[in-house]
Formats: structure tokens, C-alpha cells, sequence
């Protein structure tokens, strides 16, 4: 569409943000538009077209809109804008920088820009004269916080170009051309270091894509230990309200071995954002030493936020990823909360009628879920390099029952599983993350096996297994214990629900909000992971049941210690002897 | 509302529903409020020239050439410090035989909080029930709900946290609220002196249901003036939620949406959302505090309502009787508050967080024990232990009915643990034991 020719129209219906309007030109599935509303514009997408009548969602109250207004349509889907200056930032769904919005309330038809233009970075050229490049690849740096942000030719660019210069090091303005490339037409074309894309559709400048197979440490010992996620790799956390959903992905937001962070706070709760905003620029990275908020980008589409906007928020924030992982960089991408996505999209559906799904969700709902999850990965560069987007995201079941359709059509999409049970948070067993119900596929990858036994131990992946098999053959002697009666089982079954209750205490619980134990570097959890499958192979000699539990209690009660102690500390070895004297005392000759 | 030059009379009406009306009309906005034959309406859908209006009372009635005025703006409240000490209905007309309220006049359900101008929530409320400010601290800023059977005295119990709150003001947003229980506030108000601190929007079961749907947004128009514009601390009570989402499924009901969960709206996350998001601290002191009662049939959680306010809402406090001691308390296990991590330890004394912990756990194993003997087994020495501290600590620190501050609540649960456990048993980290296990 050229840009003297862009369709018009007309508001002809509305019902709540769903606008219909009769257009005079072409129109196509997902342009933007822009409303007028007595001087204010607001901004809509298309999503659905039926005739001359465009049916548009509104990304705004629609209150006091009236039927006969003017519509201008943009020509282009939803695009964000990409270029130095985006992290540490504050978007909204739309990627408007919530900080340069005036007032305490949010204005409809308020639209700020993501990126600052004129702000100037130093920049240093990667290519030079004569190479042949396409989209992806890398002209130059320039050092956004403590990242090399690399400027690519954009991935708009279609085919092979030719660099025909480079700007050489300086300081640039952010929308200044730093390179020239020649088209295989000999036409010139110059590139800045700002791009747009539009967020629904995947980048895919890169030249493959193979299976994850790098351990990406969280310092959370249930995942890490018990169900690894991968660089790349994909994950998801449903839970009932309550259950720790948030509370995990903040763990994961503050600890992950990632080199930045984005996080889509999508229809939940504003305070949660703020505890972000108010935390992470106060909080140390451990691996660079710099604020966390550094490394963190957020896109807060909250619960109050208009709704249509929720969908298009964990889109930007994929978006966003992809532009990051084109630079060679760890990204690891949280939505929070994947079912509000879905719900948008089911008020939509419901509104303009359409034949519902279970739950009345729409009917494309998993094809949709699983596309998104698709965007994740790990991939090779067109240099070599390599880059990921590690994404979990929370799922919030209805009434907390997992057979619901976002749940299924997620399982069927993301590779971990770490379920959240409430009978787990009722008991304050936190996280509660179900250790017999959550699983991780890749611990079924050769490729992490392997990575695993060299980066670990050889015997790790034997140890987790073997730590599996005890949980459940302690849920199963428990479940024993509770039909026939204490004194209606042999010892054995209270030492083997007891052994599993260790792993559970020790390895598998942990204080989230406690400086020392929210966080077990690999390190730190071989070795306890260790230390309790010693207790766990150990044969006790005890007379009655009745001795079982109170010397099981004492020894969870020192591993606890250890778990709050600094690592290799006097505390941390006083506890440890004390350890082993307990497990002395009962050790079978 | 009576009639000024500027606005469109129509007496053409094309379809009546249940709960709407239509015809056709021009110029007229979204959400554009109007009367027809003198009820209250509002704009739902305009579909070209034909406008759709729900009219909150109902059509019974209403005939086909009734007087549609349209008023040319969606609904309002009149703001200033004169609402203080008033009562009114869900359209923000007096009910105390007052005179109208001067003021400026604000549209309701207006935008939300651009997230980055909130600050975060850090006051505590103390409300010297320990199943709160023990187990489920609460904070200005927050919002949270009373779940609770229909028979539970969670009224009496959100009026006593109210007069403890130290608010400013206190806003009472009454839906479906019985005559009887609409008086009991205001009666338990003008006796804590409190009535020039309280305003009240009130729906009572006497009132069209559907009138209801503008009760939170009244309430929390006149809180955010009090809190934004005269940075004051507001706490709003709202009762009961269950009944507002009872109006918005009649009237998607009968608008023919497709119900999703429970014969809910499939709006109806966002629609509680926009309500329990008001909730705010704005960093130049003002708040508003929400303080909700959502009532369950049976104890149901699962039900669409409450599950969807507890996805919303910054925890709950879960409301239960305890035959064994025959009191209603606030149950550990149910009931949450997200925020209190904010405060605990940090306001109150540094133990607060493992003691409240341990506690719960404990609590927790005694209900383990109490299943094995209605099973019929016997109980060790352990079971037997964990359920007389149940018992005592359900007496005198769960119950509603109890009354002391946070450091005597901590020193009570210490004293519990020595009397019924071991240190081994209770689990606390090393430094906390030293100092508080009682010798
Ligand atoms: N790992 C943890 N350690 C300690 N407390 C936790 C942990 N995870 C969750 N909690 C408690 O549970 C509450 C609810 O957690 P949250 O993550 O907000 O739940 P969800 O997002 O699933 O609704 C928190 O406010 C906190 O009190
Ligand atoms: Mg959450």
C-alpha cells in the first residue's frame, strides 16, 4: 500500500471495544487504525473483515464514542520499535514507554515513543566495505548498558545486500544512517540503528534452529535440580491463585543465568509490577555486579489495563526477545499470566459472535498457544553465534483444575511442567511445585545428558533419577501408612516416607524470601543433593515407628540450618558435623 | 435529572428485552447514560442508527413509545468534601434526606494508574485479630475479600477491621445488602462516633439487582477524590461481591453472550479487575484500601466468582467455623495476604515471618492427625501433641474474637511451641530460637 492511498472510514456499531467500521479502500487482517474521539485518537486493529465493514479491537475504553466518526488506517500491522535504549524500560502493551506518559492516570489516545531517537551511543563498525549481508546481520555495535547491542540490518530487508559503507566509531544519534547497503538492484538504501516489526509475525534471521541442550541455572532447586529447563527450552507454570506463580517467576527473574530479562506482566495485578520497578533497581545482579533493572525489560499490560491490549503485550514482549537473541545474547522472556491472554482473546471472540470452543474459548486457541511457545528457541546466527529466548509462562486454571483448554493446549506446547499444587501452598511447602506431576522433557534429551555429565558429574542425571524414584516411593508408602494405620505397616514404609520427606524438605522446599536459601548455585546443590541421598541410602536401626518421626524431624532440622546458612561457612560446617553425628546415632552396623 | 435544552428526546421505541430496549437514534456516545420513562439507562451497543439501552431497574413495563431522554454524558458523581457523613444510592442520589452535594462532577469508572506513578503498598493495618495481622498481615494499597458462607459474621468482622483501620475515611459500597444489615453499619458507625468519616452507596435487596453494577465505581469515584486529591487514607468496603457478579450474569444473560464458568460472563476477570485495581498508594500519601466480602455457596472456592476475585485480589481471608472450640476463625490455610511479606519482619518484630510459618505447619500437621483418628487409627505421641496445640492455638490466636498487637501474638505462638514441642519440631532458624524460646 503506498502511503498517499491509506484507507479511510467511518465508525458504524460498537459494542464495548469492538469497533465496526465501514471503510472506502482496502483494508488487511491486523492493520492499525487510529479512531477519532473528539480529538483523541485511538488506536485499533483489525480483526476481521467482512465486506466494506472492517471489524476492529480497540486498545482503549471506547466510552463516548460515537457512530459517524473518522477512521484513518496505518497501512501496517502492530509494529514495535527496535533499537538501542529499550532495556530497563517500562512499556506498556504497546510498547509506549509508560515513564514519559504525563499525570498519575493513564490517558486514552496517550501514545509515547519506545526509544528515545535522539539520543546519541558510540558506536563501533562490524562490517565494512564489500560484504555481503542480509537480515540479521551484524554492521556495528554500540554499548547499551553493559550489553553490545549490535546493529543489524533490519529484518525487513529481503535477499542479499551489499555493505557499500560504514560509519566508522563515534557517537551516532540513534536515528542517524550508520551504514549504506546496495540492493542487488544497485539501489541504495540506508540503514540507522532503528527498526520497526511488526509483532505478530516471528524474526527469523538466523540460519538454524537445533534442539536446546545447555542447562540454564535459575538457583531454583526444584527446577534446576529436579526439572531443568534448557537455554532456548520452554516451560510452564499453572497453579490455582495463591498457589506461588508469581512469586516463582520473580525467583527466576532476579536468579536466571540469562543475559537480560523480559518480563510480560499480562492482565494480572499492578502491585506486582510495581514490585519490580521498586526492587530491581535496587538489587545486585551476582553475575555482573550491576542492578538488576539493568538487565530487565517489563511490558505491563495489568488486569485494568484495556483488555485488547493484553494479547498484543506478550507479542511485544516475544518481539523484543527475538530482536535481543539476533545479537547473540541469553534472553530469557516471562509472561505472567498466559490465561489472561487467552481470556482476551475469548471476550473478543464472544463479542463478535463467533461458534466457541470449550470453555468458550475460541476454536483456534491451542493453534495459537503453541505458535507463540514456537517463537522460543534456541538458534545459530547467520555468523555463528548463537542465541536464545528461554520462555515460561504461567497458566491460571479456572477453579484450579488443570482440565481446562489453555492448560492442555500449553501442555502440549511447552516442554517443562512445573504444576504449582495447592494441598503444596496450603501446607507452606514452597515453591509448590508438584515433585511427582512436574516433569522437564529434557531431561530426556541426550543432548543434556551429556552437557549434564560433563558440567556436573558423570553420576548427576543417576542422582536425579534416583532422588525421583524416592519421592514417589515415599508418596506411596505414605499413602500405605494412611490405610493401614501407623503400627499397621512395617518400619520400613515410615523410613521411607520419612527419606522422601527429607529430599522434600531440604532439596525440593525453599524460602524464597530468604537471602540465602532463595538462591543454591549448581555448585552448592550437587553437593546437598549428595548429602541427602546419603542420608537416604543410609540403613537406621530403629525399634518403633514412634522413633521415626521425631529423629527424621531432627535431621530435616539441620539440613534446614544448612540451607540457611552462607555456603561453606562456620555455620554451614558446624550444622554439617552436627549432621553427621545424628545420622550416626542410628546407623545400622 | 431534569430536562436542559441540549438534550435528544425520542419516543420510538423497536425492541424491548428483558433488560433492554432499542431504537434509533443519532449522535449519541458509547456508555452515554439516559432515562426511559424516567428509569435509568445506559448505552450497551450501537449498531449504526440503533442505539441499545439496558435500563438498570428493568423493562417491566416499559412501552414501545415510552420518553427516551439521552443525557449526553455516561454516569457521574458529584465530588467535594461535603460527602462526608452522607448516605446515598447506586445513582449517587441521597437517601439521608440530606440536600444534593455540591461539587465537581467526576464521570465513574474512569482510567486506571499508569503503573509507574503507584508506589509501593508498605503501611501496615494492624486490626488486632491475629488471624490477620499474624497469618495474613494487611497493607494500605491492598485489596482483598472476605470469602465466607452466607451465614458467617463477616459484616461484623469488616465493620470492627474498619474502626481499627485508622482511616480517614471509610467508604461503604453496599450491594444487595439487607435492610437490617445496611442499619447494623450504620448503627455500629454512629456509635464508634465514626459517621462523619464514613459515605455510603448502598443497593439493598429492596433495589433492582441490576442497579447494583454501579455501586463499586460510585464508591470508588468518591475514594479516589478523598485519596488522590486530598492524599487521604480511604478504605473501601465492598459487600458483597457475589451479589454484583450475580447482576452482571443476569444482564449477560439476558443480552444473549455466550456464559463461560459457572453461567459467568466470560468478561467477568476483567470486569472484577477494573473494580479491585482501584486500590491503590500513591506516593504523596493517599490511599485506597479495598476490603471486600465475597460470599461462597458451601464453602465452594472453585466457583466462578470467588476464583476469579482470587486470580484479582492481593489474598483472601477465608472465614470458618471451628467446632472444636466453637468459634469462627480466620483460617490458616485458605486465607492469604500477597502483600504481607512487605511488612513482616520489617515492621513487626524479625521472628514474624518463620513464627507464622512454623505455626500454620504445625496446625497443618494436626489436621493430618485429626483425619487419622476419624479413620480410626491411633495417634502417637506427636498427632496427640499437634492437636492440643491446634486447639489452643485456634482459641487464642485464630479466632475473631481476639484482640492484642503483633508482638503479644508472636510471644503467644513461642509460648505454644515451648508448651507443645520440641525445637527440633517447630523448625525455626537457630538465631529466632535463642532469643524467644521460652525458658
Ligand atoms: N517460594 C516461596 N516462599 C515463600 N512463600 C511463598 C513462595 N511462593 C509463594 N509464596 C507465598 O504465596 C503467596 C502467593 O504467591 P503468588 O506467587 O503471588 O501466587 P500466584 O501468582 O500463584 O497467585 C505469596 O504472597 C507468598 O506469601
Ligand atoms: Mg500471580
Amino acid at each position: 500500500m503506498e502511503k498517499n492511498k491509506l484507507t479511510t472510514g467511518k465508525v458504524a456499531g460498537i459494542i464495548a471495544n469492538l469497533v465496526i467500521v465501514d471503510v472506502d479502500g482496502p483494508v488487511s487482517q491486523n492493520e492499525i487504525c487510529f479512531i477519532n474521539l473528539s480529538g483523541v485518537r485511538l488506536m485499533a486493529e483489525v480483526i476481521k473483515v467482512l465486506g466494506k465493514k472492517a471489524y476492529t479491537q480497540v486498545f482503549e475504553s471506547t466510552r463516548g464514542l460515537k457512530v459517524g466518526e473518522s477512521v484513518e488506517f496505518m497501512g501496517h500491522m502492530l509494529e514495535v520499535t527496535l533499537g538501542p535504549g529499550i532495556l530497563s524500560r517500562n512499556f506498556d502493551g504497546l510498547q509506549n514507554d509508560l515513564d514519559k506518559m504525563e499525570g498519575t492516570f493513564l490517558r486514552r489516545g496517550e501514545y509515547t515513543a519506545p526509544i528515545n531517537v535522539d539520543q546519541e551511543w558510540e558506536f563501533t563498525p562490524l562490517a565494512k566495505t564489500g560484504d555481503v549481508v542480509k537480515a540479521g546481520d551484524w554492521l556495528g555495535e554500540v554499548k547499551e548498558n553493559w550489553i553490545g547491542h549490535k546493529i543489524m540490518v533490519p529484518f525487513k530487508f529481503d535477499g542479499k545486500y551489499t555493505v557499500k559503507n560504514v560509519k566508522t566509531g563515534g557517537t551516532y544519534k540513534a536515528s542517524e544512517p550508520v551504514a549504506v547497503l546496495t540492493d542487488k538492484d544497485g539501489r541504495e538504501v540506508n540503514v540507522s540503528m532503528i527498526q520497526k516489526w511488526p509483532v505478530k509475525v516471528p524474526i527469523k534471521a538466523y540460519a538454524d534452529k537445533p534442539r536446546p541442550y545447555r542447562l540454564m541455572e535459575t538457583g531454583v532447586r526444584i527446577i534446576d535440580t529436579m526439572n531443568p529447563i534448557v537455554e532456548g527450552g520452554t516451560g510452564f507454570v499453572p497453579g490455582p491463585f495463591g498457589s506461588g506463580k508469581t512469586v516463582l517467576q520473580h525467583a527466576l527473574s532476579k536468579q536466571a543465568e540469562a543475559d537480560l530479562i523480559i518480563v510480560a506482566a499480562c492482565g494480572e495485578r499492578a502491585n506486582e509490577v510495581v514490585e519490580i520497578f521498586t526492587e530491581f533497581p535496587e538489587l545486585d545482579d551476582p553475575r555482573t555486579g550491576r542492578k538488576l533493572m539493568e538487565r530487565t525489560t517489563i511490558i505491563a499490560n495489568t488486569s485494568n489495563m484495556p483488555v485488547a491490549a493484553r494479547e498484543a503485550s506478550v507479542y511485544t514482549a516475544m518481539t523484543i526477545g527475538e530482536y535481543y537473541r539476533s545479537m547473540g545474547l541469553k534472553v530469557l522472556l516471562l509472561a505472567d499470566s498466559t490465561s489472561r491472554w487467552a481470556q482476551a482473546l475469548r471476550e473478543m471472540s464472544n463479542r463478535m459472535e463467533e461458534l466457541p470452543g470449550p470453555d468458550a474459548f475460541p476454536m483456534d486457541l491451542p493453534a495459537i498457544i503453541s505458535s507463540f511457545y514456537a517463537r522460543a528457541g534456541y538458534v545459530y546466527l547467520n555468523n555463528g553465534s548463537t542465541g536464545s529466548i528461554t520462555f515460561i509462562g504461567t497458566v491460571s486454571p479456572a477453579g484450579g483444575n488443570l482440565k481446562e483448554p489453555v492448560t492442555e493446549s500449553t501442555k502440549k506446547a511447552a516442554r517443562c511442567f512445573f504444576a504449582l499444587s495447592q494441598q503444596r501452598a496450603d501446607s507452606k511447602r514452597y515453591p509448590a511445585v508438584d515433585p511427582i506431576d512436574s516433569y522437564s522433557k529434557y531431561l530426556e534429551y541426550p543432548e543434556l545428558q551429556e552437557y549434564l555429565s560433563e558440567n556436573i558429574s558423570p553420576d548427576w542425571l543417576g542422582s536425579v533419577l534416583e532422588a525421583k524414584n524416592l519421592l514417589l516411593r515415599g508418596k506411596e508408602a505414605y499413602e500405605q501408612i494412611n490405610i493401614l494405620g501407623d503400627d499397621g505397616v512395617p518400619i520400613d514404609y515410615h523410613l521411607r516416607y520419612w527419606k522422601s520427606e527429607v529430599i522434600d524438605f531440604v532439596i525440593l522446599q525453599q524460602d524464597a524470601f530468604d537471602k540465602i536459601d532463595a538462591s543454591t548455585p549448581i555448585e552448592r546443590q550437587k553437593e546437598m543433593l549428595g548429602k541427602v541421598l546419603d542420608v537416604c541410602r543410609t540403613d537406621f536401626d530403629f525399634d518403633s515407628f514412634e522413633e521415626v518421626n521425631p529423629y527424621f524431624k531432627r535431621v530435616i532440622n539441620v539440613f534446614k540450618q544448612m540451607n540457611y546458612s552462607l555456603y561453606q561457612s562456620g555455620d554451614f560446617k558446624k550444622y554439617e558435623s552436627e549432621l553427621d553425628a545424628i545420622i550416626n546415632e542410628r546407623k545400622a552396623a | 435529572m431534569e430536562t436542559t435544552a441540549f438534550q435528544k428526546i425520542y419516543t420510538k421505541i423497536t425492541q424491548i428485552t428483558k433488560a433492554t430496549c432499542s431504537l434509533q437514534a443519532s449522535g449519541i456516545g458509547y456508555e452515554e447514560l439516559a432515562t426511559v420513562n424516567g428509569r435509568l439507562a445506559q448505552v450497551v451497543k450501537i449498531n449504526g442508527d440503533i442505539v441499545t439501552l439496558q435500563i438498570f431497574s428493568g423493562t417491566e413495563g416499559i412501552p414501545t413509545n415510552a420518553e427516551v431522554i439521552f443525557m449526553g454524558h455516561p454516569p457521574s458523581l458529584k465530588v467535594g468534601e461535603e460527602l462526608a457523613g452522607r448516605f446515598f444510592n447506586a445513582y449517587g442520589q441521597p437517601i439521608d434526606g440530606g440536600p444534593e452535594v455540591e461539587g465537581e462532577e467526576r464521570e465513574i469508572g474512569g482510567p486506571s494508574v499508569n503503573p509507574v506513578r503507584r508506589k509501593q503498598p508498605s503501611e501496615l493495618i494492624a486490626t488486632g485479630i491475629a488471624g490477620i495481622d499474624l497469618n495474613n498481615t494487611l497493607v494500605t494499597g491492598q485489596k482483598i475479600p472476605f470469602f465466607a458462607d452466607p451465614d458467617q459474621p463477616f459484616n461484623q468482622v469488616m465493620a470492627m477491621v474498619a474502626l481499627r483501620a485508622k482511616a480517614d475515611k471509610i467508604i461503604l459500597g453496599g450491594m444487595g445488602l439487607t435492610n437490617d444489615d445496611y442499619l447494623y453499619y450504620k448503627n455500629v458507625f454512629d456509635n464508634a462516633g465514626a459517621l462523619d468519616r464514613i459515605i455510603s452507596f448502598v443497593n439493598t435487596t429492596e433495589n433492582p439487582p441490576v442497579e447494583r453494577l454501579l455501586v463499586p465505581d460510585m464508591a470508588l469515584t468518591a475514594a479516589e477524590y478523598f485519596a488522590y486529591d486530598k492524599k487521604e487514607t480511604v478504605l473501601v468496603l465492598l459487600t458483597d461481591m457475589t451479589l454484583y457478579a450475580d447482576a452482571l450474569s443476569i444482564v449477560s444473560n439476558r443480552m444473549d453472550q455466550i456464559p463461560s464458568k459457572d453461567s459467568m460472563p466470560g468478561s467477568l476477570y476483567s470486569d472484577l479487575a477494573k473494580i479491585y485495581e482501584k486500590a491503590v498508594q500513591f506516593p504523596e500519601g493517599g490511599s485506597i484500601t479495598i476490603i471486600a466480602v465475597t460470599t461462597l455457596s458451601s464453602g465452594d472456592i472453585t466457583h466462578a466468582i470467588p476464583d476469579n476475585t482470587g486470580y484479582i485480589t492481593e489474598g483472601q481471608l477465608f472465614l470458618r467455623r471451628d467446632s472444636d472450640i466453637g468459634k469462627v476463625i480466620v483460617d490458616p490455610f485458605r486465607s492469604l495476604s500477597r502483600l504481607k511479606q512487605l511488612v513482616i519482619g520489617k515492621q513487626t518484630r524479625k521472628d514474624h515471618p518463620q513464627v507464622m510459618n512454623a505455626a500454620v505447619r504445625l496446625y497443618a500437621d494436626a489436621s493430618n492427625a485429626k483425619t487419622k483418628l476419624e479413620n480410626g487409627f491411633d495417634l502417637t505421641d506427636y498427632d496427640v501433641r499437634t492437636m492440643n496445640f491446634a486447639r489452643e492455638y485456634s482459641n487464642d490466636l485464630l479466632a475473631i474474637d481476639v484482640n492484642i498487637d503483633t508482638t503479644m501474638m508472636l510471644d503467644k505462638a513461642w509460648e505454644l511451641f515451648g508448651k507443645h514441642f520440641s525445637k527440633a519440631e517447630v523448625g525455626i532458624k537457630q538465631e529466632f530460637v535463642d532469643l524467644y524460646w521460652p525458658r
